[in-house]
């Protein structure tokens, strides 16, 4: 195979893994403040890449231009995400607390139906895929078989810069220091006089942030959503925090990439390209066979 | 309580239910749905105020054979009162089937504490199955192949054995969800399986009676899906025994120590793995026959019929039922699916309104409708 073409798979799947990896974060964030898994996550993607949406056909109409209306967009979108997860966090996953975690699972599960269903529903004509504008340059270059588009540079940057961004906030901030308090004991944490309801919300708010930032890349990057797309997405995140080891910010790095690496390989591999999430499921349950916590996450003694 | 008494109360309560359930399966106005939507809830608050239900649950208790049968007379009973409503009977054997596969849930979820968000898969692999087996080999009477059926989905379920045994909590849930996916995706693309068009199964015929016909006339006639319904009841009952039996027994006591506290019952010399196990491939069988049954009544199968969103559907019934209550998830499997299809003006924002009540329950009434009892070690024997 030449060189080129390698190359592209490498690109592609760069930006694949990347988006992954951000939605991976935020799952390790909420799992390592309060061990319970938020599986609306991918629909609050969804809904970040649809509020981006709507605001772009507002902002149209006033004749913005493209780079003022993408900062709107990405600024309204992961606030609005992140104050929203910030709420069901508070009203859905806090009071069921000292539950059986299947509970938090099949609430939050139902959450993401709920946000589902409604944008199907009451966005205008929801259950088409829908346009998305391409507000990034559109420039490429080309370098034998590799096409090298501008935008995806800026995509993965733009990952990668975010990322870089949760991982100096959680290691060098005030707020980043109380959710590690909290994730290593909470009730010690609490007994230092941090507040533990207030370093959730703010671990919930940042985690669905980042799912609107890559919900929207989604969005530019494909040029088009619908309201489906947060399932496979979330449940691809989930994976990667998994494989990775749920709690850990490189493990959900490293899981996101390597899900996309599978997917990249089993496309390659097989002469039905569809095979190729079967291909990146099966790897999953085997990887997760042999380590049961995950690639990066420390295995845990049990104790009686 | 005298034992016609105990006998009495126990036909009543049956009785009852009869009408109330054949109300809603063969009215279908909604605002007559709403009325007795109205009049169940208060019907129920009255029994519970009149200190009615507990005197049924003592007879219940004291008298389980007798429950059980005279419920399983009641639905036939309801199934010959509907016998020329189409709808209502596939209604009905819907109800009954995906009772049957939360039973299994039932004993993976309640008993043992194994998560499987992966239900409709295994109830697609017996489908499938059903529908393979009934076409190339003609000769295997229908009746085994429903059992080979749920034998193949067990043995499929196999393969998940050794990932779930070594996870635990929301790793061994991704597991189950992984498989899911993996096994829709994979239906979609293999054509040896007809891909996303699906399969074309053929009907039932069980000791020389063809499913196809209508129902014979000297039994009063009506729709073919009597037969079905009628299928899908004994195996409903046949299921919902074996579930008691294994929940009055060692083995179910064993199952809940492995769920309570694994590595304490370890230490008690329960093998942890080996009750896992057991109830992983017994739920998933359960799901393989109920699976079966509905490819042949359906006569067709395609892989949109299992979606992940099947599957939590049927979680969510073992979750609304009361998690561990082989009871409970009759009645909510019945709600689950009923209430949906007799509103058709809200059909469209149904799997909105169903998220947002199982997120109600969840939130002030997580325990369910009908919460699981204490274990009782001297009760009246089961079976």
């Amino acid at each position: 195979m030449d060189l080129g073409f390698i190359a592209q798979y490498f690109v592609n799947g760069l930006v694949q893994g990347i988006t992954y990896a951000l939605v991976a974060v935020g799952f390790t964030l909420f799992f390592g403040v309060l061990d319970v898994i938020k599986f609306s996550h991918g629909d609050v993607l969804m809904l970040g890449a649809f509020t981006a949406l709507a605001l772009f056909l507002g902002l149209d109409q006033l004749a913005s231009p493209a780079w003022l209306s993408l900062i709107i967009m990405l600024c309204i979108g992961i606030l609005a995400m992140g104050l929203l997860g910030a709420l069901l966090c508070k009203f859905l996953v806090l009071p069921l607390k000292e539950s059986p975690p299947l509970n938090t699972l099949l609430i939050t599960l139902m959450f993401g139906s709920v946000i589902r269903e409604s944008v199907r529903l009451f966005f205008p004509n929801g259950s088409n895929p829908k346009p998305f504008p391409a507000l990034l340059p559109e420039a490429s270059i080309n370098w034998g078989n590799l096409n090298l588009r501008l935008d995806s540079v800026i995509l993965i940057s733009t990952g990668a810069l975010a990322i870089v961004v949760t991982h100096l906030i959680i290691q060098k901030t005030r707020i980043g220091l109380a959710i590690r308090a909290v994730a290593q004991d909470e009730e010690t944490a609490r007994l230092m006089g941090i507040d533990f309801k207030k370093t959730v919300l703010a671990t919930f708010a940042l985690g669905s942030g980042l799912a609107a930032l890559s919900g929207i890349s989604t969005g530019l990057y494909y040029q088009e959503i619908n309201f489906s797309m947060g399932l496979m997405l979330g449940v691809i995140g989930f994976s990667a925090a998994v494989v990775g080891g749920l709690g850990s910010i490189y493990g959900a790095i490293v899981g996101g990439l390597l899900f996309a690496f599978l997917q990249t390989l089993g496309a390659i591999w097989f002469s039905v390209p569809a095979y190729k999430d079967v291909f990146a499921f099966a790897v999953i349950i085997i990887l997760m066979a042999w380590r049961p916590t995950g690639l990066l996450a420390d295995r845990s003694a049990e104790r009686v | 309580m005298s034992e016609l008494k105990t006998k009495l109360v126990l036909l009543l309560g049956v009785a009852l239910s009869v009408v109330v359930l054949y109300g809603f399966l063969y009215l279908e106005r909604e605002w007559e749905i709403g009325v007795l939507l109205v009049m169940v809830p208060l019907g129920v608050y009255f029994l519970k105020r009149a200190n009615a239900l507990t005197y049924y649950q003592h007879a219940a208790r004291e008298m389980p054979r007798f429950t059980w049968i005279s419920f399983a007379l009641g639905v036939v009973v309801l199934i010959m009162l509907l016998r020329h409503e189409d709808f209502a009977l596939l209604m009905l054997t819907t109800v009954l089937l995906y009772a049957t596969v939360s039973l299994g849930l039932t004993i993976q979820f309640g008993f043992a504490g194994v998560v499987n968000f992966a239900a409709i898969a295994f109830f697609g692999i017996g489908a499938y199955s059903m529908a393979i087996l009934n076409q190339h080999f003609l000769h295997i009477p229908d009746l085994l192949i429903i059992f080979f059926s749920g034998a193949i989905s067990a043995l499929l379920g196999a393969l998940l054995i050794l990932p779930i045994l070594r996870t635990r909590g929301h790793y061994a849930a991704l597991i189950t969800i992984a498989f899911g996916i993996l096994f829709r995706t994979f239906l979609e693309v293999n054509d040896v399986l007809g891909g996303p068009q699906g399969l074309r199964v053929s009907g039932l015929e069980i000791f020389g009676w063809d499913f196809g016909n209508s129902f014979p006339n000297e039994l009063g006639g009506g729709s073919f899906y009597v037969a079905y319904a009628i299928v899908a009841l004994v195996l409903l009952a046949t299921v919902y025994l074996i579930t008691r039996l294994i929940e009055a027994s060692w083995l179910g006591l064993n199952m809940d120590s492995v769920r309570l506290d694994e590595v304490a019952s370890a230490s008690f010399g329960i093998n942890g793995p080996r009750w896992k196990i057991t109830a992983f491939m017994l739920g998933n069988c359960f799901a393989g026959f109920a699976g079966a049954v509905y490819a042949a009544m359906y006569g067709f199968i395609a892989p949109a019929s299992f979606n992940l969103s099947d599957s939590l559907l049927l979680v969510s019934i073992v979750l609304l039922g009361g998690i561990g209550n082989p009871v409970a998830v009759i009645p909510a499997a019945f709600l689950i699916v009923v209430l949906p299809e007799k509103f058709q003006v809200i059909q469209e924002y149904r799997l909105l309104l169903f998220g947002i009540v199982v997120i109600l329950i969840l939130r002030f009434r997580p325990s369910g409708l009908m919460p699981r009892g204490l274990r009782q070690y001297f009760a009246g024997r089961f079976g």
